[in-house]
């Protein structure tokens, strides 16, 4: 078996309301492999995106393990957590994200800035990822230049430029029409082949379908957790 | 990776110029007020500094009393009971440098088709001294000339431009009252003096000559006013106070009566002037600071606004890997870029406000390579010291929540 990216023991998280502390999510036990394609799915307050920003490390569980790659999250001060997001993860939005003012070039090369990679060097990885994403010719580009769907695809190329091991997607095809949310479920799946383990959130069923695994959540707890051949069989 | 993150500050500049523009003319106007309130501060005080110099340091000026006859009093000067022997008497003190007796009057000096109307000093080489007055060409008279009375004479820079147009004075014969004088010696030029009045504009001659041949004297050997110069500023109490003693032991005055001459520290007078400028420019460097406070303060409320609009921008950042340091960097080469550059465009506009300043009003104004030193100084700091709050601020931001800003 491929050695684990993702562990997960006892996690929870609570938010501090009026009425006291809410439960967003309750004991969840997960564990993903390298090479895995999962997708999350569940109903609005399920709870599938306060996991999504934990295991982006950009919230903190209340309470639990979340250990990756062997190491264990809740001990990285927070500089060494900007490194993982940097250096082990990346991240793909919603609603795209990318920086206004900048060129697709510019903006698939930003992470490489936190990591001290050389201008050349830079430019050279974005473009390279821009071709793997089709966009090679939009390279000097400004984001609202292009369609929703190239956005997309131009925030994914920034999630890889850092060779991540991991890809998190929140809703990626959820600002896009059916037909160009196919073409990006299509360049995950080729992604997923070359090796790279995603962790993708949605609530259409007919993206799940392309994740090899797929979890459901509800009341901020897993109720499902099967392999696709399986729910298809 | 600073390059980079210039670059970034620069767009983030460029993106809104109008409100750069706007922060950056604070420190522009800051800096420039700073630089021109002290280049006129500066040049104040130089200037006041060459009139004081130009007077001699550590002067005192001894007056004849006045007179009293009938109930009538007359002014200072007027009853001769300073004596050429007093003046050496206290040239003996301790302390003292030089002790010249002065006689001061006004005569119309003749050479060639020439006439002009100067003010002639009847006085001794300790005056010149006392002045801290060079001859700059020929020599001066000495003490002989003024043991035997000889009629010759140094003869300041206006007074000879008047006389002798472009012919050297030197060993020419001018005269003062029909009485032929040999010009020994060139004065150094002076300038204007306290009072206003043009210190070139004189011709200097031995004490005895100016009694007995110019002006005449009722009483031999008196005169109306002694200079004295003391070694130095600190001894100058001491000076005045072994002064006074002595002469009211020579005039022979009695505990509790009134003294027949008068003692004036003129060191006082110029040190009064040199104080209130030197208040006057630090009052104008005082008010031109406040200013540049201003103007950091309008840096500061622009970056907390940059902030808040960027909130958004800054949480796709740290989601990408942005440390702590790299967002705080970020803002604060931004406030340091506005605030430095505000300055450089100050400094030229400080600069060439000085020098309009000195064209149009006459006003003398030095610029220092001091002050452009401080300000550039004041600006870097205050880029950094306003801009930080604003950019931890940013760099404080919790990633998840910096994401969901609208």
């Amino acid at each position: 078996m491929n050695p684990e990216v993702i562990r997960i023991e006892g996690l929870g998280k609570s938010y501090q309301a009026s009425a006291g502390a809410f439960p967003a999510l309750k004991a969840v036990k997960l564990t993903i492999r390298k090479g895995e394609f999962v997708a999350i799915m569940g109903p609005s307050g399920s709870g599938k995106s306060t996991f999504m920003n934990i295991l982006g490390c950009l919230d903190a569980p209340t309470i639990g393990r979340y250990e990756m790659e062997g190491r264990s999250v809740a001990e990285l001060d927070r500089d060494e957590l900007a490194l993982l997001r940097n250096r082990t993860i990346g991240f793909v939005f919603q609603g795209f994200n990318l920086l206004p003012r900048m060129t697709l070039r510019d903006n698939v090369a930003l992470p490489l800035i936190y990591c001290g990679v050389k201008k050349a060097e830079r430019q050279a990885r974005a473009e390279t990822l821009l071709v793997k994403v089709g966009l090679a010719d939009k390279a000097d580009s400004l984001p609202n230049q292009i369609s929703g769907g190239q956005q997309q695809r131009v925030a994914i190329a920034r999630a890889l430029v850092n060779r991540p091991s991991l890809l998190l997607a929140d809703e990626p095809t959820g600002n896009l029409d059916s037909h160009t949310s196919l073409d990006i479920m299509a360049l995950f799946e080729t992604l997923n082949h070359e090796g790279i383990t995603i962790v993708l959130v949605t609530h259409e069923p007919d993206i799940a379908r392309h994740a090899k695994r797929q979890i459901h959540f509800l009341d901020g707890g897993i109720v499902s957790d099967q392999m696709t051949e399986e729910l298809t069989a | 990776m600073t390059l980079a993150m210039l670059g970034e500050a620069w767009r983030a500049m460029g993106a809104n110029k109008m409100r750069t523009i706007l922060t950056m003319l604070g420190m522009v106007i800051g800096v420039g007020a700073v630089v021109l309130m002290m280049a006129i501060g500066q040049g104040a005080q130089y200037a006041i500094g060459q009139t004081i110099s130009a007077m001699g340091s550590n002067l005192f000026v001894l007056l004849s009393g006045s007179s009293q006859t009938g109930g009538v009093r007359t002014g200072s000067g007027s009853a001769l009971t300073l004596t050429v022997a007093d003046a050496d008497a206290i040239a003996e003190l301790p302390g003292v440098q030089a002790s010249a007796p002065i006689h001061p009057g006004s005569a119309q000096v003749v050479y060639g088709p020439n006439n002009w109307n100067t003010a002639i000093i009847g006085s001794t080489p300790a005056y010149l001294d006392a002045r801290a007055w060079p001859v700059v060409s020929g020599a001066a008279f000495t003490a002989s000339d003024v043991r035997s009375a000889t009629r010759v004479a140094l003869i300041g820079q206006t007074t000879a431009q008047n006389l002798f147009g472009d012919e050297d004075p030197v060993g020419r014969t001018l005269r003062i009252r029909q009485s032929p004088f040999t010009v020994l010696g060139v004065l150094g030029s002076k300038g204007q003096g306290m009072d206003g009045r043009d210190q070139d504009d004189s011709l200097i001659i031995p004490l005895t000559t100016a009694q007995r041949n110019v002006f005449g004297t009722q009483f031999p050997g008196t005169v109306r006013m002694v200079m004295v110069q003391a070694a130095s500023q600190e001894i100058m109490p001491q000076v005045e106070k072994s002064m006074t003693e002595l002469l009211r032991q020579r005039h022979r005055l009695r505990e509790g009566q009134e003294a027949d001459f008068y003692l004036r520290n003129l060191t006082a007078v110029a040190d009064s002037a040199a104080e209130s400028t030197r208040v006057m420019s630090m009052l104008l460097g005082a008010i031109a600071s406040v200013s540049l406070l201003v103007g950091g303060i309008g840096i500061m409320n622009i970056m907390l606004v940059s902030v808040t609009e960027r909130t958004r921008e800054i949480g796709i950042r740290m989601a990408i890997g942005a440390r702590e340091r790299d967002i705080l960097l970020q803002f604060l080469l931004e406030a340091v870029i506005i605030s430095v550059v505000g300055c450089f465009i100050g400094l030229l506009l400080g600069i060439g406000g000085a020098w309009l300043t000195q064209l149009l009003t006459d006003t003398m104004v030095i610029i220092s390579g001091s002050s452009v030193l401080v300000a550039f100084g004041v600006a870097a700091t205050v880029g950094i010291f306003f801009g930080y709050y604003p950019a931890q601020k940013a760099a404080r931001l919790n990633p998840i929540e910096a994401l969901r800003y609208p």
